[in-house]
């Protein structure tokens, strides 16, 4: 497991993530322009912002879904910009889709299988047998309450189980970073709840989360700290309770 | 003037009027595959049938081939929207067009040419008509009206559908729909009525673009085979929506495979069509004039 | 069952086979049979491709053609074995793959099809004009009539039947142990969602080179003795849209997620193209193939295997779980 074990590993330098200066634009839409953000070993970032700010560009740029066209995302220190999408999953960096994607052809177990046999081995040093990824798909399934439906095909879950099955794939990859993309969004209150339950705790054995939320509510109770993008720039960042009250983001948000 | 220069002005007019005809085949895959999305690989095999029902209304009354295309349009339109109401209630209906569309309309190929085999034969059919053996002098410049007929028809063809998608409702609900289906709804147009529409007027133009074909060669069921990869070549060269880029890569395409027959030798041509696409998918999908 | 047992089984299936073919002491059955059991390989080769990772190749018939080709030329400049033979085939037909590969590295859906399509045209005219296998008029390839092993005369239809047979135990294996392995998790991963895939750390670029290297060499092993059993090989035979077609249609009507699926096709659409052929004629053949290939996507769209795992009542999970979970603590 990660635990403070992959604390300890991560280098001197303070921050786990850090993007300087990233911009991406798409034809003559400016997307991103110039963000920068660091964030810590185990901290738990909330990430918010009105529709088209670029949260979900950034994501992408963080993960390599798309490449930056200016600036640098780093990861423990070393520059991720030359890297392909699977190999920053590789180096600890796990993300959850906006809109499920699951592997919709596969049961669910199969599904946490991939990223088992495919992530997890640059860090450990080998491949797991079949055996251990069975074994630790087992555990994933339980610990995110789809014990029950494992052998399911994800065409069969409801729609907070197919939250949790994406939260638990991530997961699967055994990441230092967990980036999760509207986890909530379509959710009733409790199930908000059980979500944000679910992070803290992931939180708490030690992996950082950068969490993007609509949901007040659920970005209040869980974020340390506050990130807000507006139209592809970072407007404000700090503590959540100073960031609400400053009036850029207010107006920012009531201007909608 | 060298004779190498006769040539090459020839070769480049004849690629021309060649390219004027291509356009005509390819306008229906620029509608289905541009706008629609729907990887239509059977139209040439429609194109075809368009050319066997010319060769019959030729023969069997007389009709010039062309006027009997004309003819045979409403049966064609016809054709297109039960296709489409097909596929859409088998495969998109369902976001499954990926694999089994593609198989789907690869099988309506097969099911077309076998059966055309079945009832003509493999014997090249050929038409009568007085312009047919015609051809014009312009000091070294040779123009046969086989060829100047159907670019003309071509052109007409193109214009005409430039106009009725771009001046008319339904043509710009058709165009609507390449961009956001739900937007259709906002002025109560059903997007599936649109489409089918759409698609039974790019199979109608499979009738006039076979005729056209029949006019310009004898045709057997097999020949629709040579148009697949051009009529691709041809939609993805134009950036795939736009009509007047599927007119500008069709006359790029057919410039270059009669230069090349021209020197080269006709064997040659296919490949310059075909490696010009997989050039051109595999370093600028978006097509030439794409952004 | 383990792969080695899975191998031995279908090799004395196989023996089986080629006994039932002896007893009847008739050549058409081993003239037939060699195409169904070439079938079986080419639509095996395919299915790696186009039913592991979802990406519908529609230039088998080039890389058939390649396998094919590849025996002229060497019969021409040093004639070896059939059996090495076919693993030259399949190495140029590898490398033509892995180079399609390259080529259509981040094309998707259509366009990867439309570029396969290119392809083999683009391939074929080059063999149409090259001269030293014969161009357009195609290549006369003598053989004889017998083969001599170890004193025995075995009719050369016999043999390459054999050799076939084999080489078809051969593809089904290794269809069998992609499938089953990691390399077979990361191409249904791309069939179903590459961004999702790679997100999970699947190296889809790469996997794509694997698929379509693997397959194209399948299909041109099934190729390579194709020469040999017609004798004389043209263009238009090699690169006969009927290989293109069929190698579609078999596994799409056997069912594409499963190894099975397109030994079934093969068999079944190829048992009754033979009947056909002999029965009716052969412009039947391909009618048969089409109107059948259209039906299944239609009507079956998880082709016979599909009707199978519904007839038996199996839910979705039982159909697409590798290997299902029992017991969960």
């Amino acid at each position: 497991m990660m635990t403070a074990a992959s604390l300890a590993q991560s280098p001197a330098s303070s921050s786990l993530l850090e993007v300087e200066g990233v911009g991406k634009r798409f034809g003559g839409f400016i997307a991103l322009d110039g963000i920068n953000l660091s964030v810590a070993p185990g901290e738990r970032v909330g990430l918010i912002g009105p529709n088209g700010s670029g949260k979900s560009t950034l994501v992408n740029c963080i993960c390599g879904t798309l490449h930056n066209e200016t600036g640098t995302v780093r990861f423990d220190g070393h520059s991720l910009n030359k890297l392909e999408s699977h190999e920053r999953t590789y180096r600890g960096i796990a993300r959850s889709f906006q809109l499920p994607r699951p592997f919709v052809t596969m049961s669910v177990a199969d599904n946490l299988r991939v990223p088992l046999l495919y992530a997890v081995h640059t860090r450990r040093g080998r491949h797991l047998t079949i055996e251990e990824a069975d074994a630790r798909c087992i555990e994933l399934a339980n610990s995110v309450g789809l014990g029950a439906k494992i052998n399911k095909s994800p065409k069969d879950l409801t729609q907070i189980e197919m939250r949790k099955l994406e939260l638990a794939r991530a997961m699967a990859a055994d990441p230092k970073l967990l980036i999760a993309d509207e986890s909530m969004a379509g959710l009733s209150d409790s199930e908000v709840g059980e979500i944000v339950e679910m992070l803290i705790k992931l939180n708490e054995s030690g992996i950082t989360i950068i969490m993007i939320e609509h949901i007040m509510r659920a970005v209040m109770t869980f974020s340390q700290r506050l990130v807000v993008l507006v139209s592809g720039k970072k407007i404000a960042d700090g503590k959540p309770d100073d960031v609400i009250r400053n009036p850029e983001v207010e107006r920012a948000y009531l201007g909608q | 003037m060298g004779v190498t220069t006769d040539l090459f002005i020839n070769a480049i007019i004849a690629g021309i009027l060649l390219g004027g005809f291509y356009a005509a085949v390819t306008i229906g895959i620029s509608i289905s595959f541009g706008i629609l999305d729907i990887v239509n690989i059977a139209h040439p095999a429609f194109v075809i049938l368009g050319s066997y029902i010319a060769y019959l209304l030729n023969v069997s009354l007389g009709i010039d081939p062309i006027l009997a295309s004309v003819v045979a349009l409403p049966a064609f339109f016809a054709l297109g929207m039960a296709v489409y109401q097909l596929y859409y209630s088998s495969f998109e209906k369902f976001g499954q067009e990926a694999l089994r569309g593609l198989a789907f309309f690869f099988g309506l190929l097969f099911i077309t040419e076998v059966v055309l085999i079945l009832a003509f034969g493999v014997d090249y059919r050929y038409v009568h008509t007085p312009y047919i053996d015609t051809t014009l002098h312009f000091g070294f410049v040779d123009i046969p009206l086989r060829m100047l007929v159907p670019c003309v028809v071509a052109l007409l063809l193109v214009v005409g559908l430039i106009i009725y998608l771009g001046r008319t409702f339904t043509g710009r609900a058709i165009m609507a729909v390449a961009q956001d289906q739900h937007a259709l709804k906002f002025v109560s147009a059903d997007p599936i009525k649109i489409k089918r529409i759409a698609f039974g007027i790019s199979i109608a133009t499979a009738s006039i673009a076979g005729a056209l074909l029949i006019v310009i060669q004898p045709v057997e069921p097999s020949v629709g085979r040579e148009y697949i990869g051009r009529v691709f070549a041809i939609c993805v060269l134009g950036g795939m929506q736009s009509l007047p880029g599927t007119l500008i890569g069709a006359m790029l395409l057919g410039i270059m495979e009669s230069l090349t027959a021209t020197f080269y030798g006709p064997s040659w041509a296919p490949a310059v069509a075909f490696g010009f696409l997989l050039l051109t998918l595999a370093f600028r999908p978006q097509g030439l004039f794409g952004r | 069952m383990k792969s080695p047992v899975f191998f031995l089984v279908w090799i004395v299936v196989a023996a089986i086979v080629f006994a039932f073919g002896l007893y009847l002491k008739n050549d058409y059955f081993f003239f037939a049979g060699y195409t169904v059991l070439q079938y079986v390989v080419l639509a095996t080769g395919w299915n790696i491709l186009g039913g592991y990772t979802g990406y519908v190749n529609f230039g088998s018939a080039a890389f058939f053609a390649m396998g094919a080709y590849a025996s002229v030329v060497m019969h021409k400049v040093a004639p070896l074995p059939v059996p090495l033979l076919i693993i030259i085939g399949g190495i140029v037909s590898g490398l033509v793959g892995l180079g399609m590969g390259y080529l259509t590295l981040r094309l998707r859906g259509a366009f990867f099809a439309i570029a396969t399509l290119a392809l083999a045209v683009v391939l074929q005219t080059l063999i149409v004009n090259w001269d030293f296998v014969g161009g357009s008029r195609g290549a006369y390839i003598i053989r004889p009539n017998t083969l001599d092993i170890a004193g025995l005369q075995i009719p050369y239809i016999e043999y390459l039947f054999a050799l076939m047979l084999i080489l078809a135990v051969c593809a089904l294996t290794v269809a069998r142990i992609v499938e089953r392995s990691r390399l077979g998790f990361g191409f249904a991963t791309i069939r179903d969602d590459e961004v999702a895939a790679e997100a999970c750390g699947v190296p889809t670029l790469r996997l794509k080179l694997m698929a379509t290297t693997l397959s194209g060499a399948l299909m041109g092993m099934a190729g390579a003795p194709f020469p040999y059993y017609i004798g004389y090989l043209q263009p238009s035979s090699a690169f006969g849209l009927e290989y293109a077609v069929n190698s579609i249609a078999m596994p799409m009507i056997g069912g594409t997620t499963s190894w099975v699926g397109p030994l079934i096709g093969a068999i079944v659409l190829g048992t009754l193209q033979q009947v056909a052929t002999v029965t009716i004629s052969s412009a039947v053949n391909l009618l048969i193939v089409g109107l059948l290939l259209t039906g299944f996507v239609i009507i079956a769209p998880n082709g016979i295997l599909g009707l199978i795992h519904k007839f038996r009542g199996q839910s979705d999970a039982d159909k697409v779980g590798r290997r299902v979970i029992r017991e969960t603590p």
